[in-house]
């Protein structure tokens, strides 16, 4: 399964809506749209996985490497849509010391503003 | 009445008297050259012997030779007369020796021969008693293992030998397994073997580790071991139940595994014991699967010759083992090719031993009684993106074991993180290479087990991931595949021999059934 991400903007929190599988060969995607969502504002960015089928260990590496990049510029991850399966994996890595894990897109937006 | 004849006393008995003459008494030079009776008082020798003879009041002696050389000598005292010998009793005598001396010196060779012949009786029975004593210390059966079939053989190139072989019984039901080889044959190598295998049994007592069994073994053999003399030891822990043979060797022959596909040889550096206090003995481990056998044997096969001067080899020994059939004991099979290389009329150059470890093949009734079950055994192309369909796979197959959906989704990730790693880094992604996955079941444990082709490789140690250190550009972002293995089952064993790689998964079924 292909992998994609879209960027849209909810009430001033840029959101990337992921697609697909994250694995080897996603990075163009995700990166792109990182770079997309992140131009031209210094906000927050909510990664939203409700779409996401499957997250291997590159796929982790990619999330990494962009919260690498957000941390670098200051910038405040959220993450939202996760099943139990990858919440506990976002635990398991410490990935969730380094984001605002939120239940769905509606928390996540009130997070963003808190 | 008849008179009774009329008793003469006979004539005091003359005493004989002794004389031992060195060799370098100057008295046997000039007698093995006098070439007939010499009258003791003529002479004048500066001669032990001869101050005996004038004590014992030795008149003559009458040299007896044969051959050249002086083999004794006939020693008289003065003549009861009083009167001198005469030249016809000097005469007479020298006739006497001459004929003799012969006659003494078959008897001489004849009590040489006897005496020869009692030693030869004595030593063939020591020998006889050594040999029993030291069939005493090899097992006198072998361990009867649920699975297992394993067995042992041991020719002696003479009465007694330098080979061994032990099966000793370890705890949670595992074995140790034992073989060796001293330098040298005969009693000091039985000797020797005696007191390693002693050694061997006190030490893996103590130890899990065979590495460190033969490491302590070597620090307690050193400093007894004979100059020139050394023992070559394998030895191996296995745990029956999962098949694991962890094993360690101090310089002797490679053991031979033959798999479904392949026969490959179970290498780990080591010293022979005895040579070098200090020595460290490389451990590795293999997974022995249902069906696999492995051959331990001693250089007393591979280095047994044909007539014409051929050696027989561990090729010939690894393409006995390839081709051994399952219904057959691959002992005989081993011993009728060498046989037949070696001729008939072989004697036997050195000892002979093996020990074989057959893991049997899984039917349905070892599945009843074990309780385990083999759910599938499948094969996947080494090409990025196949660990999904082996994923998927495994969840087909494990589908009516009630797994709950969470413990199912780590089961997934787990699948597919091992085999994602066999592909990349065991297999290359050469597609020509497969992943084989195999799935059972035990009462209360599912396992996956994982396969590549990446054996023989130094698995580098792994470095945990560190998401602060990866953060801050200090660690790459790569790097989880292992340490999510680790966090999605319950055990992950790893093991490895020159050509595979297995990484086992143990994901606990609990109360599922």
């Amino acid at each position: 399964m292909d992998f994609s991400a879209d960027v849209r903007q909810i009430d001033g929190l840029a959101v990337i809506d992921l697609h697909g599988e994250i694995m080897a060969g996603a990075d163009d995607a995700l990166t792109s749209g990182f770079v997309r969502a992140t131009t031209g504002n210094t906000g927050p960015v909510l990664l939203n996985f409700a779409d996401v089928s499957y997250i291997n260990s590159t796929g982790i590496a990619l999330i990494v490497g962009l919260l690498a990049e957000a941390r670098a510029s200051d910038r405040r991850i959220l993450v939202s849509g996760l099943t139990d399966h990858y919440k506990d994996i976002f635990e398991i890595t410490r990935i969730s010391d380094f984001v605002t894990m939120c239940d769905d897109e509606e928390s996540a937006a009130a997070a963003a503003k808190a | 009445m008849e008179r009774e004849p009329e008793v003469t006393a006979p004539p005091a008995a003359v005493e004989p008297v002794a004389f031992e003459l060195s060799p370098t008494d100057p008295l046997m030079h000039y007698l093995q050259q006098a070439g007939g009776p010499v009258e003791i008082d003529k002479l004048k020798l500066d001669s032990p012997g001869l101050e005996q003879m004038r004590k014992a009041d030795v008149a003559l002696v009458v040299p007896l030779v044969s051959q050249g050389e002086l083999i004794g000598v006939l020693s008289l005292g003065p003549r009861l007369s009083e009167q001198q010998y005469s030249a016809d009793d000097r005469k007479l005598l020298e006739n006497l020796a001459s004929t003799a001396a012969p006659a003494l010196r078959v008897a001489q060779l004849v009590r040489e021969e006897e005496a020869n012949i009692q030693a030869r009786e004595r030593y063939q029975q020591e020998l006889r008693i050594a040999h029993l004593i030291q069939q005493n210390f090899l097992p006198r059966e072998q361990p009867d293992i649920a699975g297992w079939t394993l067995s042992a053989f041991y020719r002696s190139a003479r009465e007694v030998g330098g080979d061994f072989y032990d099966f000793i019984e370890l705890d949670n039901g595992r074995i140790g397994v034992v073989i060796g080889d001293v330098t040298d044959k005969g009693v000091p190598a039985a000797l020797m073997m005696a007191s390693t295998r002693s050694v061997l049994r006190s030490v893996a007592a103590r130890f899990d580790s065979p590495g460190t069994v033969l490491e302590h073994a070597n620090e307690l053999l050193c400093p007894d071991m004979p100059p020139k003399m050394f023992v070559t030891c394998l030895y191996a822990i296995l745990e029956p139940h999962s098949g694991k043979l962890v094993y360690a060797n101090a310089g002797h022959n490679v053991p031979y595994r033959r798999r479904i596909d392949c026969v490959d040889e179970l290498k780990a550096r080591g010293m022979p014991l005895g040579l070098l206090p200090g020595s460290k003995y490389e451990e590795k481990d293999v997974m022995i699967s249902p069906g696999e056998i492995v051959l331990f044997s001693s250089d007393g096969i591979a280095e047994a010759h044909s007539t014409d001067g051929e050696m027989f080899g561990c090729p010939r020994i690894i393409d006995v083992v390839t081709h051994h059939a399952s219904s057959a004991d691959l002992r005989n099979e081993v011993l009728d090719s060498l046989h037949a290389f070696t001729g008939a009329e072989w004697d036997q150059e050195d000892d002979i031993t093996m020990v074989v470890l057959d893991r049997l093949p899984y039917d349905a009734s070892d599945f009843a009684a074990s309780g385990e079950e083999r759910l599938a055994t499948f094969e996947i192309a080494s090409e990025t993106g196949n660990e999904r369909a082996a994923m998927q796979r495994v969840v087909e197959v494990v589908e009516g074991l009630g797994i709950d959906p969470t413990r199912l989704d780590k089961l997934k990730t787990a699948v597919a993180e091992a085999t994602m790693n066999a592909i990349e880094h065991g297999n290359h992604n050469d597609p020509d290479l497969p992943v084989t996955i195999e799935v059972t079941k035990r009462p209360r444990e599912l396992r996956v087990a994982i396969t590549d082709h990446g054996g023989g490789a130094q698995i580098p140690d792994e470095t945990a991931p560190d998401i602060d250190a990866k953060l801050r550009g200090e660690q790459t972002p790569r790097g989880w595949g292992l340490f999510l293995i680790k966090n999605m089952v319950d055990d992950m064993i790893v093991t490895s021999d020159e050509v595979h790689h297995t990484v086992t998964l143990v994901f606990s079924l609990g109360g599922e059934s």
